[in-house]
């Protein structure tokens, strides 16, 4: 017998229950509005009266309206068929909807059960497995699906029989383990999993070791990304973030991509609805649709499905993380989860934290992105979740609590700056508040300084150094006056420009310019810091800033050509041409 | 709203603030509407058998034993192609002295659009402003605001855009409208000729503030009538979206909940964008586009209005006056579009891009040369350059006073480029410089 309840109280989407049995924080119940039942998640008991919040609208709600719980926590089906799906917060599947509006309780299943798969067995009958382990495989798509022992499964099982190859329903039964006393459990293609619980099942998390490339010439260059690793967009309104968040996805060196459009605009999620499908994976050949799931819980949609959204993204993240995928997550943005915290956490009447905020927004942060990570399977293969959230800093001020917080939890931090934005040199990643930690690993710096350049590291810092002087240099000029600087500064000052206009900026919207791989990256690097080694004089100031923009000039048409083309090749020349002439 | 034989009567008060009254009652569901003492009122808290309703007109003078009569329903709109041309105030009451709308009743507030079954926003709507679609393009299906200072003329601006907008329905929604601007959108659209396809709801500062709340949802209730139902191109104009947010933080006030930033509810995020997420453009053809004004405090957009609202709208029109030339003109620099990609270079000529893009930069050129002057300086004879291209660029280009086509616009840019600079100054692609460059 199930526990139930009557609603005692409702401010907005927070439903007071009077409960006449046991019930569990997080487990999820129904509240029955005639023929409606809305789904809802208890956040608070207290006596015999749990405090539930409900993802749906509370209109028409009356005191006396019956409650059902269900002895389960929000969970996530997971199984073959997630990617190319487009879900809501909830993981219900948006395109098998019906109607133009979405109806309040209208739940939709997130896998086609009967949907069949071809299976080939990976484990035989008498194999020892624990949670995790791979039992078989399927493709979706083009990427091998692993059928794991599910996770709940405690402690070791023996494999009993595995299904032949051929093709089988996702709810059938391809498998049969036995467990340690001698019961058997059937395993399906479909498991279930608890989203605000980590999913493990691996042996070890090493420090991130490698390098995830994303095209964008400021990230990979200057501060790289770890795949497995973390990182954050804070930015305000306008200055570019959602248009970086997509060009990651679109050019993210990963097999899977996770987004998680969390409270932000409708419209941008059309766009990949729209895009996706059409757009092509340059290393795969293959539809970027068919590598990506999109979880949308756009700002109009229930507010408290927000954070499940996240969370949803993140263990679907996980699961493909175990069959030894690389996954990408992206999440825009996280402020939007925090706001949606604080709402409820001011409607339970809790004492706030700062711009209160709940005082326990940090820990659940840090939380949230210790579950991202590169992980050593059971196997002995890799997979990883690398993380990206965005952040949307109130009044774009960066001390607010939202962005401190992910601040300490997060390894890379790409700040992206009004005053550039407004100058519109985009991606307004400011290069010099930016961070990636992961440049300071040993592993990392040895894996880039192997596989791109062997000075790497050292010229990505010698790069980030004339920006820095570029800087000092324009501060000086701005204070004492063109003629009132030694030359020496007018040189500096050009050369940051030069790092600038040609390495930091970049056209997202132009065909070729929008994504550069590793190998052209290098290429124009070594082009930039050659022409800042040069040993140029001038005359006075203004030679020397008609000198660099004269090759800023050359060295964009350059980025706007495709690489090693013959047009590429004469604006090279005329390149070579600039520096040696003038030497 | 007359009283019918089921409703449920109560005439015992239990607390009274200057927007809300609680009291015991039995049955009454959430959002429910009610009166109390003949004023319009709305369930906002249920705890056990004590219920809260806020009282749209305020509550001064309502006494303890006041009549609540419930009506077991959220407010509504009777909808029919007959609100077309006609004014009404918040609660969708006649203003035009014209006979009640008959037709099918619709609950404000309704459900969202199904991301999935959206589509892509893709059609321009030109304004003949350069600073809007020469910069910052509009698209049909988007939702924008205009920033502006209290004695900027965003009033106008909005409804010359709206009136030169290719669209089928236009619904004011207006909030905390002063009489005069009540008065001249009415005489605008009757001089245009164009009354029959506006619809106007209108709560004017001489009414209460709460009144408001109402305002966008009755508007977007009519809009999303004529978009979903007769597949129309629908705009919405909300003016003043900062009196509107007002409104909420009175109300969440007094309710007792903890303010946040600027003293505004927590929740102002999530209450805007549940309006604004209105504008959609539909798979059969219809689509809402929401143009805003949200007035700013001398400019401050961080305050938690314009923020959270420049987080929300697919971006931002800035109205500002440029001291070099004396006209209102859309700033550049703050300003953007966010839908501006999928239109231009695809609707409008190849040079769109690189020419809007360059053409602010030596703007911001011309900004750092200006800062030089001032602090005593000399300037380079590019930076004097600048400065002359500034001011014929605002000129006839940012001022909201430029009434050309797109082509017209582009064409400018290219003129001033050519009269100002050297094509290697421009950083733009070689082989559109090859074709539209006008200089020697």
């Amino acid at each position: 017998m199930s526990t139930t309840g009557k609603v005692t109280g409702i401010i907005a989407n927070l439903v007071t229950v009077e409960v006449n049995g046991p019930v569990a924080q997080n487990e999820i119940c129904y509240i029955k509005l005639g023929d409606t039942k809305l789904m809802a998640e208890v956040i608070k008991v207290n006596g015999k009266f749990a405090s539930v919040q409900v993802y749906e609208s509370t209109r028409g709600v009356k005191k006396g309206n019956d409650v059902e719980f269900m002895g389960f926590m929000l969970e996530a089906t997971l199984g073959p068929g997630l990617l190319s799906s487009n879900y809501d917060g909830l993981q219900n599947n948006l395109s098998t909807m019906t109607g133009v509006f979405l109806q309040r309780g209208e739940y939709t299943a997130p896998i086609d059960m009967d949907k069949e798969w071809e299976f080939s067995p990976i484990a035989k009958p008498g194999d020892k497995v624990v949670a995790a382990d791979w039992l078989g495989e399927i493709k979706e798509g083009w990427l091998p699906h692993k059928i794991m022992v599910p996770f709940s499964f405690k402690g070791e099982y023996t494999v009993k029989s595995v299904n032949p190859q051929g093709s089988y329903k996702a709810s059938d039964t391809v498998a049969v383990v036995t467990d340690e006393n001698g019961e058997d459990h059937n395993v399906t293609m479909v498991q279930k999993w608890p989203v605000k619980v980590a999913i493990g099942g691996y042996k070890e998390k090493p420090r991130p070791y490698r390098i995830m490339e994303t095209g964008v010439r400021c990230i990979d260059t200057l501060n790289p990304m770890a795949e497995g690793g973390t990182g954050f967009i804070p930015g305000p309104f306008g200055c570019g973030k959602t248009v970086l968040q997509h060009a990651i996805a679109k050019q993210g060196e990963a097999d899977v991509i996770i987004m998680a459009a969390c409270g932000e605009r409708a419209n941008e999620v059309v766009e990949i609805f729209a895009e996706f499908p059409e757009l092509v994976d340059a290393r795969t050949g293959r539809k970027l649709s068919e590598r990506t799931t999109i979880i949308c819980n756009t700002s109009n949609m229930p507010v408290a499905a927000r954070e499940a959204s996240v969370y949803t993204a993140m263990t679907i993240g996980e699961y493909y993380r175990a069959m030894g995928l690389k996954v990408l997550l992206l999440a825009d943005s996280t402020s939007r989860w925090a706001q949606a915290l604080r709402e409820m956490s001011n409607r339970m009447e809790e004492l706030p934290g700062a711009d209160a905020f709940p005082v326990d927004l940090p820990a659940i942060i840090s939380n949230f992105y210790a579950r991202a990570g590169i992980v050593k399977l059971n196997n002995g293969s890799t997979g990883s979740v690398t993380f990206i959230g965005t952040v949307s800093p109130a009044g774009g001020n960066l001390k607010e609590p939202v962005t401190e917080s992910t601040k300490k939890a997060a390894r890379c931090f790409y700040a992206l700056n009004q005053s550039r934005a407004d100058r519109k040199r985009y991606p307004a990643v400011d290069p010099i508040d930016s961070y990636s930690k992961y440049l300071e690993y040993p592993e990392i710096a040895e894996y880039l300084n192997a596989k791109v350049d062997p000075q790497w590291v050292e010229k990505v810092n010698k790069a980030k150094n004339y920006i820095i002087r570029g800087k000092e240099a324009y501060e000086q000029i701005n204070i004492l006056g063109d003629d009132g600087v030694p030359m020496e500064y007018h040189s500096r000052y050009w050369k940051s420009e030069l790092i600038d206009f040609i390495i930091l900026q970049q056209d997202a919207f132009d065909s070729i310019d929008c994504s550069t791989p590793m190998d052209r990256q290098e290429f124009m690097l070594n082009k930039v810091l050659e022409v800042c080694e040069a040993p140029v004089k001038f005359e006075d100031f203004e030679e020397c800033a008609n000198f660099y923009k004269g090759i800023i000039n050359v060295m964009r048409q350059m980025n706007y050509s495709v690489y090693k083309s013959a047009e590429f090749e004469k604006y090279l020349e005329q390149l070579n041409k600039t520096i040696n002439h003038d030497n | 709203m007359t009283t019918k034989a089921f409703q449920r009567i109560y005439t015992q008060l239990e607390a009274i603030t200057k927007a809300t009254v609680a009291l015991k009652a039995q049955g009454v569901s959430n959002d429910e509407l009610a009166t109390v003492d003949g004023r319009l009122a709305q369930v906002v808290k249920i705890k056990g058998d004590l219920v809260t309703l806020q009282v749209f007109s305020g509550t001064e003078g309502i006494p303890t034993d006041s009549e609540v009569i419930f009506f077991g329903e959220a407010p509504s709109l009777h909808v029919s192609e007959d609100l077309a041309g006609r004014f009404f105030n918040a609660y969708g009451d006649p203003i035009d002295n014209g006979p009640k709308v008959d037709g099918e009743k619709r609950f404000i507030g309704g459900p969202s659009v199904n991301p999935y079954r959206r589509k892509q926003p893709s059609q321009l709507i030109p304004t003949g402003i350069a600073g809007i679609d020469l910069n910052n393009t509009l698209v049909s299906g988007q939702k924008i605001p205009f920033f502006a200072n209290a004695d900027q003329p965003y009033n106008q601006v909005m409804a010359n855009v709206a009136l030169r907008a290719d669209v089928d329905k236009i619904i004011l929604g207006g909030m905390g409208l002063s009489n005069d601007d009540y008065l001249y959108f009415k005489q605008m659209f009757e001089n245009a000729g164009a009354l029959n396809k506006i619809i106007s709801f209108v709560n004017t500062t001489e009414q209460p503030p709460v009144e408001r709340l109402l305002i966008p949802d009755m508007a977007l209730t009519a809009a999303e009538y004529f978009a979903v139902d007769k597949n129309e191109k629908v705009l919405v104009l909300l003016t003043d979206m900062t009196l509107y947010a007002d409104a909420l933080s009175i109300v969440s006030n007094r309710m007792d909940q903890i303010p946040s930033k600027d003293s505004m509810p927590g929740s102002l995020y999530s209450d805007l964008a549940k309006i604004y997420e209105k504008a959609v453009q539909l798979p059969d053809g219809g689509s809402i586009t929401i143009i805003a004004v949200t007035t700013l405090n001398d400019g401050d957009i961080t305050h938690a209005i314009p923020d959270n609202t420049g987080y929300i709208t697919e971006g931002q029109l800035f109205l500002r006056t440029d001291t070099d030339t004396g006209k209102v003109i859309i700033d550049p620099f703050r300003s953007l579009s966010r839908l501006k990609q999928l239109v231009i270079g695809k609707q409008t000529r190849e040079d769109h891009g690189q020419v809007m893009n360059t053409g602010v930069r030596l703007f911001a050129d011309a900004a750092n040369a200006k800062t030089k002057l001032e602090n005593g300086f000399d300037l380079s004879d590019y930076d004097l350059r600048c400065l002359d291209y500034a001011k014929d660029y605002s000129n006839k280009l940012l001022a909201i006073d430029v009434n050309i086509t797109i082509d017209q616009m582009l064409d400018t840019a290219w003129d001033l480029f050519g009269k100002y600079f050297k094509p290697e100054e421009l950083s733009i692609k070689q082989n559109l410089v090859d074709k539209y460059w006008k200089g020697n």
